[in-house]
């Protein structure tokens, strides 16, 4: 298992997309070491003949006929954007 | 009976006096109404009310379908068309929900009136309700304790007569704790037994959706409307639903209850531990046959929960960025500042920790490290549990080390807050059902704090459960022990 001080909560935060504080990027890179470092305890177990579980059910493929049904009017999807007009999304700029 | 007494009905009473027609569904709405405006500013268990919409429900409620004209509260995390679905989280202020979730579509069908939003932990993030952006919620028992969370309104307006039964969601304990600290019984169904669609997903494989009631009974009335496969979700199981209530009344002669010998733990208080002993011998005495057993790995729960429940979180939570709802941070630079400034804004602390956390065990050089070892040990718990019952039909303990904790007392060390879900993330881990149930009292600086009983059952085994867990309710009298605030009692 990696070490604990590898974690480096800046550079996270910026893959998560997360301006943090710089008190708030201290503390987490307190707590989360202390979070880790119990986690540690998993290097224990032997896990080599194991498979992962990635969730508790004998569920693996769902299929369904690919039918149309009713669903959102444009109306209805745009109606809790934070900004709109003329029917779109209106974002932040992303090309120069 | 007079409107300011209905409140304190359970749903089953309520639902005796609905059908004799000694009371109409509007008489419930406007007796609920007042007690909420008579307590809820004490407690703080609602975040939104709805009830014009729902006294209109009422006039139209059939009074004979399962659930007709019983009014249901529910977490702040489930949508109903066009009320708030904040997840008690600042970045979901203002929206409101397009469409109902399957479960109140199917609590509706069953002529349930939703009628309220509960508090939460934000995004269902903790387990005391203190991680709520909008307000903190307090435990009916003693207003300066939190109620457990993160269903923690759900629970204090079912232990404050607010609410005759709500609905919770659990991740990793979320309804069973705060039931046992709140002094109420909750009930986490099996993975995939109720439908999580409308529901805003923090771990995806770890979320149900599950009753908080007066009484065992109650919750498997709930469970009867809300169980069942669901095509919209790819993870509902298409199992029978059986009738919840069917085995209630059957009494426990060759019923085998297994005591987890790793659930004995440093840490758990005198009396909670006094108190689950009482209760096995109590089980015992009504015909259970009390085994040992061993669930080997449960000392890793904790660390494979964080590890898969943040991964899972980080991921569902980058949904929100500011651009199709909710909140927008003001005059964006350009579109990483957009997102950056956005999500720091919006999400609260512990959030944003779990997020950071969740990112980093899933990034590149760590994920075999800690996301990849994490799935492969939680299959050696999910293996324990079906160990286990091979030799019995359900599992006891109790369903929190600690009774309810004061405010401010852990957050600030979130380790210690997320060793508290010892005795319930395993369960979630495993994708089995559990319930906790009343079972007694810790008397704490001279405060009478619920204590809850656990009982794990297989996947599927709902019922079984229900069925022991009402067996003990209804020889023991804990469930009719009402906190301080049950005697306020104003005019309607």
């Amino acid at each position: 298992m990696a070490k604990t001080s590898d974690l480096d909560v800046a550079y996270v935060a910026r893959l998560a997309r997360l301006n943090l504080t710089d008190a708030e990027t201290e503390l987490f890179q307190k707590q989360l070491g202390d979070v880790l470092k119990y986690a540690e305890k998993l290097t224990e177990v032997d896990v080599s003949h194991v498979e992962p579980a990635a969730h508790a059910l004998p569920i693996f493929n769902v299929f369904r006929e690919d039918t149309p049904r009713d669903w959102f009017t444009a109306e209805q999807a745009l109606s809790n954007a934070p900004r709109q007009a003329n029917g779109l999304f209106i974002v932040t700029k992303v090309v120069e | 009976m007079t409107g300011t007494d209905l409140p304190a009905l359970n749903i089953a009473d309520l639902q005796s006096l609905l059908r004799r027609r000694e009371v109409s569904a509007g008489e419930v709405i406007d007796a609920l109404r007042a007690r909420i405006e008579d307590v809820d500013g004490k407690i703080g268990a609602y975040l939104s009310l709805n009830f014009e919409a729902a006294a209109k429900e009422a006039e139209v409620a059939n009074v004979d379908l399962p659930l007709g004209g019983v009014p249901i509260a529910i977490k702040d995390i489930i949508s109903i068309a066009g009320e708030p679905c904040t997840c008690a989280s600042k970045i979901l202020h203002g929206y409101r929900a397009p469409y109902d979730a399957t479960v109140i579509q199917k609590l509706r069908a069953a002529g349930a009136i939703p009628f309220g939003k509960t508090n939460m932990d934000e995004f269902a993030m903790g387990s005391s309700t203190e991680n709520s952006a909008m307000k903190l919620t307090r435990n009916p028992w003693d207003l300066s304790r939190v109620p457990g969370g993160s269903s923690g309104g759900s629970a204090a307006a079912v232990a404050a007569d607010e609410a005759f039964g709500t609905l919770g969601t659990e991740t990793g304990g979320s309804i069973r704790q705060p039931a046992a600290l709140s002094g109420v019984v909750g009930l986490k169904p099996t993975y995939g037994r109720v439908s999580r669609f409308g529901v805003v997903a923090f771990a995806s494989s770890l979320d149900q959706v599950g009753p908080l009631t007066k009484t065992v009974r109650d919750s498997a009335l709930i469970m009867n409307a809300i169980a069942g496969h669901d095509r919209q979700e790819t993870t509902s199981l298409d199992d029978p639903v059986p009738d919840y209530t069917a085995r209630l009344g059957k009494d426990l002669s060759g019923v085998r209850l297994g005591l987890p010998k790793e659930y004995v733990i440093e840490g758990t208080d005198p009396q909670v531990k006094a108190a689950i002993n009482a209760a096995v011998k109590h089980m015992n005495s009504l015909g259970a046959e009390i085994v040992d057993v061993s669930l080997p790995h449960t000392d890793y729960a904790v660390a494979v929960y964080y590890i898969l429940a943040t991964a899972e979180a980080s991921a569902n939570l980058a949904r929100f960025d500011g651009v199709r709802y909710g909140y927008r941070a003001a005059n964006p630079k350009d579109l990483l500042d957009h997102y950056g400034r956005t999500r720091d804004e919006g999400f609260g602390l512990e959030v944003k920790r779990r997020i950071i956390l969740g990112t980093y065990v899933l990034s590149s050089g760590y994920y075999d490290a800690y996301y990849l070892r994490a799935q492969k040990v939680r299959e050696l718990i999910r293996q324990d549990f079906a160990k286990a019952f091979e030799k019995v039909e359900a599992l006891i303990s109790p369903t929190s080390p600690v009774p309810a904790f004061k405010f401010g007392e852990r957050t600030a060390d979130p380790l210690q807050m997320y060793l508290a879900d010892i005795f319930t993330s395993p369960a979630n881990l495993a994708g089995i059902c559990g319930i906790s149930v009343p079972c007694g009292f810790a008397d704490v600086d001279g405060q009478r704090l619920p204590i809850g009983l656990q009982l794990l059952g297989k996947a599927l085994d709902e019922a079984r459960i229900l069925q022991i867990a009402h067996a003990y309710e209804q020889t023991t009298d804990w469930h009719k022990a009402r906190p301080p605030i049950a005697a306020i009692r104003q005019n309607v």
